[in-house]
């Protein structure tokens, strides 16, 4: 137990640590923008790690709740009048009423069956924000008012930078802990067996749609991150390959590894910023990293390198 | 009578499209458990090589039989050197595999290519066809003649032939396919190439109607899954129905409800079938295995 108490201190020392030491060494505000958009990904990521991850449902359809918290918090004070700050707690709480509704019959489905479910879903809400517009500016996008929060306006790269920072560290923060709780043990049981879960009386239905709307909550909360923080919206947020990007986030750092879903967003929002410089090759290479990062490291690249460095450290 | 006639043809070739993505997604999922979501683009890649070799003087049958050979090196390049070096990992390792390999793709079609919209000409005339008042393209005969011919060719295949039904083993039973002498690693770069070839004649086919470009995979790629998917993932049959299914929801949805919201009309049913039969429509029920 204390060893499993310190790895997690561990990981979140070093996330501290990684945010703290990282302005140092930044150049210009470009980079802090780019941390942030990382921060942000990381933290919808780690969400979807819960579902995928510790419950082992897949969900390609994960950009809608990040779209429903990115929207709410553009249309709530555009159109509505709601103050921001409480806009982001409505489109949150949305998110997983929304989660709770649709979770109880889709997550009766296994497999590929549940994933064309959530994509169904994803489909349906992209395709809602993209017609509606009305209230969402259609495919155009929308601007979002500034986020103020008791006076103090939150703007400027630096400034969103901590802010999303912060969010991450208590998004890792619970997700640690979720991991030892009963509800997280729980979770570890339906991954590894449904059937076996459920003999042992676990609640199964119970528990995939605490993680799904767990996860809903995450993602609505980064999504609201991303719109105040870029200060505009537009459909791409809620659509089918930022569900895909998502999805890969998690898989490429590594299924249920809290850190590796840092890492892998890490990897792939700034590998696309840093192949533009090969220009026309940049997709060509974005795919290739992908294809052999998955082949060489197949469980993620967390978990295979830890994996790895036990071995050379035992042998 | 001739409103409905209209938005059924144009249902059924939209259809045929989704149901050829979805056939070459049963195929490879049958031999080798892979959900490939590079599957679209070698829709694409049948369409675009047409279009570049065509327009570089080659006669159009000719570039067609170029481009399905295109489609098909590139289908048994991505199990050689994407699939098979990653035998054994996780379902969705593999899905992340094919996603970075449609990535790949289409950054490749960007650069050889460009990134305009191209057209094929209709392989015969543009002159609309009068059937029981419905104006029909005559591509749209080509469409739904080259799937029939397709689907017909496949199940002659794994039926009647040897090879097919080593195909037809391997998709039961990996291991017992491989115990009575099946070589499975043939058998799924077969299953590749296949599959590349059904994808590469769906988008020559379609391609004079709805255009092509370097990007328009992924959207075949989803609703050939979600076709594959209504009918019941594994089952030819099956994803045949729902692939024409889909297109018909589709016109029909646009032509009489609303047509900004056609694709949701597709995912509703689709959403709906699931609820009431949680293996698609032809999909058997699998008992899980502790």
């Amino acid at each position: 137990m204390r060893a499993l108490l310190n790895q997690r201190s561990i990981t979140l020392l070093v996330l501290a640590a990684v945010i703290a030491a990282l302005p140092f060494v930044f150049p210009s505000s470009y980079y802090f923008r780019v941390a942030s958009l990382v921060w942000v990904s990381a933290l919808a990521a780690i969400g979807l790690n819960i579902l995928m991850g510790q419950a082992g449902q897949v969900s390609l359809g994960h950009a809608a709740f990040f779209g429903i918290g990115a929207y709410a918090v553009a249309i709530g004070p555009t159109h509505l009048g709601i103050p921001p700050w409480a806009a982001l707690l409505v489109g949150a709480v949305l998110s997983g009423i929304l989660a709770y509704l649709v979770g109880r019959p889709i997550l009766r489905l296994k497999g590929h069956y549940l994933a064309i479910a959530t994509l169904g879903l994803g489909v349906l809400v992209a395709l809602v924000i993209t017609t509606e517009s009305r209230w969402t500016g259609g495919p155009d996008g929308m601007p979002v008012e500034r986020l103020t929060l008791f006076g103090w306006r939150v703007s400027g790269s630096y400034t969103w930078y901590w802010v999303t920072g912060g969010l991450l560290l208590v998004g890792t923060w619970i997700a640690l802990n979720l991991d030892e709780t009963p509800t997280g043990r729980a979770f570890r049981a339906l991954h590894d067996s449904e059937v076996a879960a459920q003999v042992v009386g676990v609640d199964v239905a119970r528990f995939k749609l605490q993680a799904f709307v767990i996860a809903a909550i995450y993602a609505s909360l980064a999504g609201s991150a991303l719109a105040f923080m870029n200060g505009f919206i537009n459909p791409d947020q809620a659509g089918f390959l930022h569900s895909v990007e998502l999805v890969t986030i998690v898989v490429l750092g590594g299924l249920g590894s809290v850190f590796g879903s840092i890492v892998g967003a890490a990897v792939l929002i700034t590998l696309p910023q840093a192949l533009t410089i090969f220009q026309e090759y940049e997709h060509l290479l974005l795919g290739l990293i992908i294809i052999v990062a998955m082949i060489f490291m197949r469980n993620g690249i967390v978990p295979s390198l830890s994996g790895l460095l036990v071995r050379r450290a035992r042998s | 009578m001739a409103e409905f006639l209209q938005f059924l043809i144009s249902g059924l070739t939209v259809g045929a499209v989704y149901a050829l993505v979805a056939l070459g997604f049963t195929l490879i999922y049958n031999a080798s458990g892979v959900v490939n979501f590079a599957q679209g683009e070698f829709v694409m890649l049948g369409g675009m090589v047409t279009v570049f070799v065509s327009a570089a003087g080659v006669p159009l049958p000719l570039a067609a039989v170029i481009a399905i050979g295109v489609a098909v090196a590139i289908g048994l390049l991505l199990h050689r050197f994407a699939i098979e070096p990653a035998r054994g990992a996780s379902a969705v390792t593999l899905i992340i595999i094919t996603i970075g390999a449609s990535i790949l793709l289409r950054g490749l079609a960007a650069i050889v290519f460009d990134k305009q919209f191209h057209k094929l000409p209709a392989f015969t005339g543009d002159t609309p066809v009068d059937v029981l008042g419905a104006a029909v393209q005559p591509q749209s005969f080509w469409v739904l003649g080259g799937t029939a011919v397709v689907v017909l060719a496949l199940y002659v295949f794994l039926e009647h032939t040897i090879t097919g039904k080593a195909v037809l083993a391997t998709a039961a039973n990996r291991l017992a396919a491989r115990l009575v002498g099946i070589n499975t690693t043939t058998i799924m770069a077969l299953a590749f190439g296949g599959s590349a070839a059904i994808g590469a004649i769906a988008g020559i086919l379609v391609t004079p109607i709805t255009l092509t470009s370097y990007d328009v995979g992924t959207l075949l790629a989803l609703k050939g899954f979600a076709a594959a998917m209504l009918g019941g993932m594994g089952n030819p049959l099956g994803a045949v129905v729902g692939g024409l299914l889909l297109g018909l929801l589709e016109a029909f949805g646009a032509g009489y409800i609303s047509s900004t919201y056609k694709d949701a009309f597709a995912f509703v049913v689709i959403l709906i079938v699931l609820f009431a039969a949680p293996q698609g429509l032809f999909g058997r029920r699998v008992v899980e295995r502790v």
